[in-house]
């Protein structure tokens, strides 16, 4: 004990029985970090912060919602209307969605194009896919629960998915209801499920960290870091760093819940809720909509239907297609083969994954326009090109594109490539090392 | 400022004795930080403090027309009993009459009553929040003829002040007005 690193007392005698300090010490300030990591690495720590502030809004709203059809509509008004500040608890927890999915996708398309779901970091990756699963549950029956018109038929659409499964569908429906229609009991589950998952979520958080600091970080090179040389410790540098990011981001958040709260939000939902009137055009919020346009593209007469159509109904082949668009995700370290990692070095891989970024967009637009020509046809073709990549395009690239070569390590480009002025003050000492 | 950070001189601030410019952008951001996770924290409590509707509905109007000369009646105001007692001249002269030396609580009765006619109290024990029981026919009145308390034995005169038992203070009495001679607003 007397050899402990912490001077506190207290600390030390703590830390001798419960590791809590030296854990934190481990792997928040010595945590060795690739000194080379820019600012789209600032997203995950992002996304944990965001989390914690759903979390917090969610239980603070919970005191005053009431999970029952009669009273919901009312309760989340009374909220915007009476409770102290609730008007701003509930657009900070409404415009946090957005926002959620919004750094979480950056973060998603960052690990796509520095390649950082191949090995040793896959199962992190199959983790980050979980997490989004579980998040997107956990949107859909929170927007359930205002019980406005989009609440009510979205929570119908989305239910109604399963009834595509052959034989037992109906009777799946039948028990997520809890009834014949989305009604009472429909909401109770919902709410006790919304308020359940992001707990679950943060569990899962936790793994994703482990996973991750087994080895690493990957960083905009995507070649392993090989010497002490080519780290920092996390602290101060990278909290520092992930501080700024995340002083730009509420800037960015909070300009959204202040002078536009209701932006990204459809106002029929404002409407309370009418099972017997389907409002004209019901989307889901943004950041469903490329998935909503991949359901609505296998229509009976499509031709990306046509090669299943022996097989299944457009209705199930739709379905799966939905989610199939994101399962794709949890085999993609396997389908993507190339050695190298980060896009910086595949020439080829860049331009197509700038495609898929456009190819995501365009399914995103037409998930919002009514489904009527041209818009079906282009939402078809941008669902085909989808899986495409994913499923022809980026196992092919393995075998025929060639890549740049890669530098020997993280330093070498820093210590050569021109780094101006300071950079002969700074090779000194990383050459002794 | 130049005087203080460059002690250590080539622009490398101190080197541990003294106060360095760091040493002040350290604490300068830590204050900035506090007041900022303070202004972000206070809505987030303050949603916890009675709602608009809550507090619109904190006043609580009763006619008093109907109640006769000794009768008693129990109204709801913010959630809580408040009995009102149309008191006899008798109860009134029992209650003016008290020595206040004997008081747990000593308060005079004028002091309790805008009008000596009428008692208004709020129906909460203060000893640990029961109902003191007397308010409808035929309940227990206590010893002193006004309330008492059932749970742990408090006895209430008729002015509602604690004479006996457990209960450290008398039955607090609400602000209320007089809006006409036979209508009254409590809170």
């Amino acid at each position: 004990m007397s050899d402990s690193k912490f001077k506190n007392p207290i600390v030390a005698w703590i830390d001798y029985r419960l590791p809590v300090f030296s854990f934190m010490e481990h792997e928040l300030h010595e945590y060795p970090t690739p000194k080379n990591l820019n600012y789209w690495w600032n997203f995950g720590s992002l996304a944990g912060i965001i989390l914690v502030i759903m979390i917090v809004t969610g239980i603070v709203l919970a005191m005053h919602y009431t999970a029952h059809t009669a009273f919901a509509f009312d309760s989340v008004e009374r909220i915007m209307r009476d409770v102290n500040y609730g008007w701003l608890i509930r657009y900070v927890h409404m415009n946090g969605a957005s926002a959620f999915f919004i750094v979480v996708f950056i973060h998603i398309f960052r690990g796509m194009y520095f390649g950082s779901y191949k090995s040793p970091r896959e199962i992190l990756w199959i983790l980050g896919v979980v997490i989004l699963l579980i998040m997107m549950a956990t949107a859909f029956l929170g927007y359930v629960l205002p019980w406005g018109q989009m609440s009510f038929w979205g929570a119908t659409v989305i239910t109604n998915l399963f009834s595509a499964i052959p034989i037992v569908g109906d009777s799946i429906v039948t028990l997520l209801w809890g009834g014949f229609s989305v009604d009472n009991p429909t909401l109770n589950r919902f709410f006790s499920l919304h308020y359940l998952l992001p707990f679950v979520l943060v569990g899962i958080v936790v793994l994703h960290i482990v996973a991750l600091h087994q080895h690493g970080s990957n960083n905009p090179i995507g070649i392993d870091t090989k010497s002490p040389q080519d780290t920092i410790p996390f602290h101060p540098y990278y909290t520092v760093k992930d501080l700024f990011g995340l002083g730009v981001f509420l800037i960015l958040f909070f300009g959204f819940v202040f002078f536009a709260p209701n932006f990204l939000g459809h106002p029929d939902n404002y409407i309370e809720a009418n099972p017997l009137v389907t409002p004209p055009h019901i989307v889901p919020e943004w950041y469903f909509l490329p998935f909503y346009a991949i359901l609505r593209s296998f229509t009976a007469d499509a031709l990306i239907y046509l090669p299943i159509s022996w097989l299944m109904s457009a209705k199930l082949a739709g379905v799966l297609a939905m989610f199939a668009s994101i399962m794709v995700l949890f085999i993609l370290p396997w389908l993507d083969h190339s050695p190298v990692k980060s896009a910086r070095f595949r020439p080829l891989y860049k331009q197509f994954f700038w495609l898929l970024i456009i190819d995501c967009i365009i399914l995103g637009i037409c998930g919002a326009k009514p489904a009527e020509a041209p818009w079906t046809y282009i939402a078809q073709a941008a669902t085909a090109y989808y899986f495409l990549h994913f499923i022809v395009i980026i196992p092919l690239l393995g075998f025929f594109e060639k890549t740049k070569p890669l530098p020997t390590s993280i330093s070498e480009p820093v210590l050569k490539g021109g780094g101006g002025s300071s950079s002969a003050a700074s090779t000194k000492p990383m050459e002794k090392a | 400022m130049a005087s203080s950070a460059d002690t250590a001189g080539e622009g490398s601030h101190g080197d541990g004795d003294g106060e360095t410019r760091r040493d002040f952008l350290m604490l300068a951001t830590g204050a900035f930080g506090a007041f900022g996770a303070a202004a972000a924290a206070w809505p987030l409590i303050d949603q916890m403090n009675p709602a608009a509707d809550t507090l619109a509905v904190s006043t609580t109007e009763v006619n008093l027309e109907p109640i006769k000369p000794g009768q008693r009646v129990l109204v709801k105001w913010q959630g809580k009993p408040v009995f009102i007692v149309r008191r006899t001249k008798a109860q009134i002269e029992a209650a003016g009459k008290v020595d206040l030396a004997n008081l747990p609580d000593p308060e005079t009765d004028a002091k309790r009553a805008l009008k000596p006619e009428w008692l208004i109290v709020v129906g909460v024990c203060t000893h640990l929040g029961c109902i003191p029981s007397g308010t409808k026919h035929g309940e227990l009145k206590g010893e002193f003829g006004g309330w008492f308390c059932p749970c742990h034995g408090s006895h209430y005169d008729t002015s509602g002040r604690i004479r006996k038992g457990p209960a450290p203070k008398n039955l607090p009495v609400p602000a209320y007005e007089f809006l006409s001679d036979k209508l009254v607003k409590i809170g």
